[in-house]
């Protein structure tokens, strides 16, 4: 286990434990534009979890995983983080969140390197080692290159390097698996495999079948409501 | 505190400001454009009113005035709506550095761009409408103390309407009546200023109201962000 | 001692409540209007110097009143919903909205209209009007951005975060309007204030005032159930609702 940590080069975790309730969802609810997509959820995260939310288009996805990191307000409901409410506490809980949503959030007028710098000190780590882990993402060359000149799949790239840099136990992702290619994919899915094992959890979605072993993933599945 | 992150509200600022200017200097349009408007503003009056100088030295603090608020209103959108659309503003709200530092300093580098620029070139407008001599300290001095106001009161606005398609439209409606307790005390003063009077009641005024704005609007953006990217 | 309010947090008790209560205040709104407006507009006595057009001010003053005072309700309804996530709150403010914008022109125009007899004019900027132009400004910002989103809760919110801040600005903008315009007083103008009044015409105003409050109120209750209904569509209550009106 630790072998595998070390041979990616990622971050130790902040606060690492074993096998503690690190996100609990009670009674969760959300509606919008008036269609009810999920109603009374009930479910926990513990470290060392990697979870699968599947579902078909619509179904509430990325309105759950958004609701778990805070950037939406259920209808009804609580996230607990560590056993409180994560309303209360958000600036704990954002220096132990990662998100990644749709958007990748780079912009065009900078280059890939200062995007990145930018990402990794907007997180709190250390910013200087953006351009050793550009190289992990497969962009060595492309450091000074503005990302108005790159292409999606490059600017998803960038957005990801940051995995590698993460304090955070929690990592929620949203179809992080967008315009990668095959190795990107079994690289990343290397990172979250590892990324559990040391502790943290990983909350994701994605339409592609991932290549885990079966007791390794567990699923959260949403059925499309309609009303 | 986790000891091996970096969280300072210094670091937070920074930041924000080295990003915000780096991005505006490549994107010079963002500059230029409303500064453009502004000139083109100013121009068009003594076109329409007509070139007697006794009437336009009476009305030029009221024209530069409202052609700067039109001005930081057209430059505004730039805010946050690029960041919403790409995904940045987003990681932001879900930084470990509270909000309130990253919006203000935000606010505080729109205002470089494009409150600056203004104070630069009004005293030359101000030739052109023939404003009065002893009206100039004053006409600088609202307008260092008045444009961030602009800004900062701009800024709800914006943040409300930033998740919106048709936002823009919107945004003058929303921020207009805000503005006009500093275009009253700002006006007035250059008025007083004209007659050799002390205007200083005025600049307190709008010094509190700056002074207001800069502690308070940064809480009403960050709950109307919070909104708009819900 | 708050415990007797908890019911009516749910919608399906709240509208049920309001529903009762209709069909009262449209009887009262009803007999104090007519009462009020019969005596105000015939037979209140004239007032010596303005005469008969004096009587606008029956309409104008109550309906200035009520403009802000439906704007201070709405901004204490967004205040609650904010801080204290009352999900009904966000119904009631933006019930109220449209009702204070409708008020708050009904005051514009009447005071446009006690205007032209006074001073020849339909239009005059004193420190009162201008006000209440910024006012009517206001609640229509605060609609349109309403109006703007589509998720109505999300609605809510920011047209509540508008209100908060209108009503942190609305005492900023009336004193600096007021100052403005004692600075640019022409010889000509006079204030718009109303005479001191004698009891002939204190009980008329007073009736006026409470008719339009009612009726102010009636309409705003018939909204609030409007909006239950709209933001509850989805509930089993409002199906059984709308069935059983269907088959009636």
């Amino acid at each position: 286990m630790i072998l595998l940590a070390n041979s990616l080069n990622i971050q130790p975790l902040n606060h690492p434990t074993e096998n503690q309730v690190l996100l609990s969802v009670n009674g969760l609810t959300c509606i919008r534009e008036d269609r009810i997509l999920f109603e009374a959820l009930n479910f926990s995260v513990c470290s060392g979890d990697v979870i699968q939310v599947e579902g078909p288009n619509g179904s509430g996805k990325t309105s759950l995983l958004r609701i778990l990191a805070g950037l939406s307000q259920p209808y009804d409901g609580t996230v607990l983080f560590r056993g409180q409410n994560i309303a209360e506490q958000s600036d704990v809980f954002h220096q132990n969140l990662l998100y990644l949503g749709h958007l990748p959030g780079v912009k065009g007028e900078m280059t890939a390197q200062e995007n990145l710098e930018f990402t990794l000190a907007l997180q709190g780590n250390d910013s200087s080692k953006a351009e050793e882990t550009l190289e992990k993402v497969n962009l060595l060359g492309f450091e000074d290159v503005l990302a108005s000149h790159l292409s999606a799949g490059q600017h998803r790239r960038i957005s990801l390097a940051r995995l590698w840099q993460s304090t955070a136990p929690i990592w929620i992702l949203d179809e992080p698996f967008t315009a990668i290619d095959k190795q990107g994919v079994t690289q990343l899915e290397q990172l979250f495999l590892a990324h559990a094992q040391r502790g943290g959890c990983v909350i994701l979605t994605t339409h592609q079948d991932l290549s885990f072993p079966e007791d390794k993933v567990k699923k959260i599945t949403l059925d499309y409501r309609f009303y | 505190m986790i000891p091996d992150q970096n969280l300072s509200y210094r670091s937070a600022f920074n930041l924000i400001i080295k990003r915000d200017l780096t991005i505006a200097f490549r994107h010079r349009d963002d500059i230029i454009n409303p500064l453009l408007f502004f000139i083109i503003v100013v121009t068009l009056f003594p076109l329409g009113i007509g070139p007697e100088s006794t009437t336009l030295s009476r009305i030029a603090p009221g024209i530069i005035w409202v052609a700067a608020l039109l001005s930081t209103l057209l430059s505004l959108d730039r805010l946050f709506k690029s960041d919403h659309e790409d995904g940045s503003l987003e990681q932001m709200m879900l930084s470990p550095h509270p909000i309130f530092i990253l919006v203000l300093a935000k606010i505080i580098a729109h205002w470089m761009v494009t409150g600056l620029p203004l104070i630069f070139i009004a005293p030359l407008l101000a030739v052109l409408l023939h404003l009065n001599e002893n009206s100039y300290s004053a006409l600088m001095l609202t307008l260092l103390l008045g444009t961030p106001i602009l800004s900062l009161l701009g800024a709800i606005g914006v943040a409300l309407t930033v998740g919106l398609k048709k936002g823009g439209v919107l945004l003058s409606l929303l921020v207009l009546p805000l503005y006009i307790p500093v275009l009253i005390f700002a006006t007035s003063a250059i008025d007083t200023a004209a007659m050799n009077l002390p205007y200083s009641g005025q600049l307190a005024i709008i010094a509190a109201l700056f002074f207001g704005s800069l502690t308070l609007a940064p809480f009403a953006v960050s709950a109307a962000l919070k909104v708009s990217t819900n | 001692m708050w415990k007797w309010l908890h019911p009516y947090a749910n919608p399906e008790v709240s509208y049920h409540f309001v529903g009762k209560l209709l069909p009262w205040i449209s009887k009262i709104t009803f007999v104090l209007l007519f009462i009020g407006i019969v005596w105000a507009l015939v037979f209140a006595p004239a007032d010596y110097q303005q005469g008969d057009s004096f009587r606008i001010f029956y309409i104008h003053v109550p309906t200035a009143i009520l403009s802000m005072s439906i704007y201070m309700a709405m901004a204490t309804a967004a205040f609650c919903s904010l801080v204290w996530q009352f999900r009904l709150a966000d119904a009631s403010a933006a019930a109220m909205a449209p009702v204070g914008a409708v008020i708050t022109a009904i005051a514009l125009f009447t005071g446009a209209a006690w205007g032209k007899p006074m001073w020849g004019t339909w239009w005059i900027w004193d420190a009162r009007l201008t006000s209440e132009l910024v006012l009517l400004f206001l609640y229509l910002g605060v609609i349109a951005l309403h109006n703007a989103f589509e998720d109505k809760n999300l609605a809510g919110k920011a047209a509540g975060i508008l209100s908060l801040v209108g009503v942190v600005n609305i005492p900023i903008i009336k004193y600096s309007v007021e100052w403005w315009n004692t600075l640019h007083q022409g010889a000509t103008v006079s204030k718009m204030s109303a005479p001191s009044m004698s009891m002939d015409m204190f009980w008329p105003f007073v009736i006026c005032f409470l008719g339009i409050a009612m009726l102010v109120t009636f309409v705003i209750c018939i909204r609030f159930r409007t909006e239950i209904l709209s933001r509850n569509g989805m509930r089993p209550w409002v199906r059984t609702l709308i069935t059983a009106e269907g088959t009636k």
